[in-house]
């Protein structure tokens, strides 16, 4: 599974999943508290100092807001042009200080380190019968899913290019939409035909047919 | 909840994750469209408002989590810093809102059921988000703010259209796969 965490060790990759999510959360509450400039800037370039901590590499894992940067500069003309270039300015650093923070708890932290850390979150879900174990197994399924309509998608295409190709690609929705739906009714009767989604204290011998 | 809505609604949270790999079109505004809310309005329509809602909650819940779901790669916590992030928090609502649009028009022909569903959770609710939340994120006016997120309407019209015109497909391919559709 592909996921932007990146192996390695470091100070930040020891720290709890969950005190991670505390501060960046914590942070984010104060960034909007602050409206000093020298402040705000102050934040992000701790910010940046960090990534340099994870090593000679670190700096590259700044290019993460490469999408975004158009619709900075977007932000950053209309906010100077309705309020001030001060404004623009503060804005656009609370901005970069946020999203490269909670970059960093993304890049540092494993996905099922993540998950333990909101599973008490999730306990809530129990009451209204839906069990924490049954998030999980959903969870796993979509990531699984993932890579398999991909290739279904690149197969239709690949396909449709080699029958001439044409504009209207869109119509490879339809296939798409019905192979997908076809697919997970056969997952769907597999698990069903394998005892259903169980939970990891329950023996394979307790399990009653649906 | 039975183990078949289970494996549905990671289907769909697929679908929109899938859909986001196709490269983004930069439309005349030079702000690129995605085809990710196509996934969107289809789970709503498809599933129906609950499992839908549930589907794409599965879908921003593993995106903050870590994984690169979105459009053009993105994906963790980050995602909820940017001035976009109002449309992705406003992803289960605009399903539970499409699905259950769809589901009262369920006497209409089904490409104006899908149809309408999918503008008011697709494009209606989506944009309330979408808006609130880039105003939050960059402090701008609201007028500003609406202006900004206008050059994506042309774009989500045509998956409006697109919604429908695969919903009524798949309804006479697989009958039972559109949820909206059974009393």
């Amino acid at each position: 599974m592909m996921t932007l965490y990146v192996h390695r060790q470091s100070w930040l990759h020891r720290q709890p999943a969950g005190l991670k999510l505390l501060v960046l959360m914590a942070t984010s509450v104060a960034l909007y508290a602050l409206t000093s400039l020298w402040t705000a800037g102050a934040a992000l370039i701790a910010v940046i100092l960090a990534y340099r901590s994870l090593g000679p590499a670190g700096w590259s894992y700044l290019w993460v807001v490469k999408p975004l940067l158009p619709m900075f500069i977007l932000i950053f003309v209309v906010q100077t042009w309705s309020q001030s270039v001060s404004a623009a300015i503060l804005m656009l650093l609370r901005m970069l200080t946020l999203i490269w923070l909670a970059n960093l708890v993304t890049l540092t932290t494993r996905m099922d380190a993540m998950m333990d850390a909101v599973m008490p979150i999730l306990s809530p879900f129990r009451r209204v019968g839906v069990a924490p174990h049954r998030i999980a197994f959903t969870v796993a399924l979509f990531v699984r899913f993932v890579p398999v309509l991909m290739a279904v998608l690149n197969s239709l295409l690949e396909a449709w290019k080699s029958r001439g190709g044409g504009r209207a690609v869109w119509r490879l929705a339809i296939p798409m939409l019905i192979n997908a739906i076809r697919m997970s009714d056969h997952v769907a009767q597999a698990l069903a035909a394998r005892g259903g989604v169980r939970s990891p204290e329950t023996p394979v011998s307790m399990v009653q047919p649906q | 909840m039975k183990d078949q809505a289970l494996v549905q609604m990671a289907l769909y949270a697929a679908l929109v994750a899938a859909l986001g790999l196709i490269p983004p079109v930069p439309f005349v505004t030079g702000i690129p469209i995605t085809a990710q809310t196509l996934g969107v309005m289809l789970a709503g329509v498809m599933l129906g408002p609950w499992r839908g809602f549930l589907s794409m909650l599965l879908f921003v819940g593993v995106v903050a989590l870590g994984a690169p779901l979105l459009s053009g790669g993105r994906g963790g916590l980050g995602v909820f810093a940017s001035p976009t992030t109002g449309f992705i928090i406003g992803f289960p609502v605009a399903a539970l809102v499409a699905g259950y649009v769809a589901r009262l028009l369920q006497r209409q022909s089904i490409l104006i059921a899908a149809g309408v569903g999918a503008f008011v959770g697709g494009i209606l609710v989506l944009y309330v988000f979408g808006i609130v939340g880039f105003k939050l994120v960059t402090g701008s006016e609201w007028l500003r703010s609406v202006q900004v997120m206008a050059v994506y309407v042309p774009g989500d019209s045509v998956k409006v259209v697109l919604t429908a015109l695969v919903a009524q497909a798949v309804y006479k391919g697989l009958p039972g796969a559109v949820a909206t559709r059974q009393a």
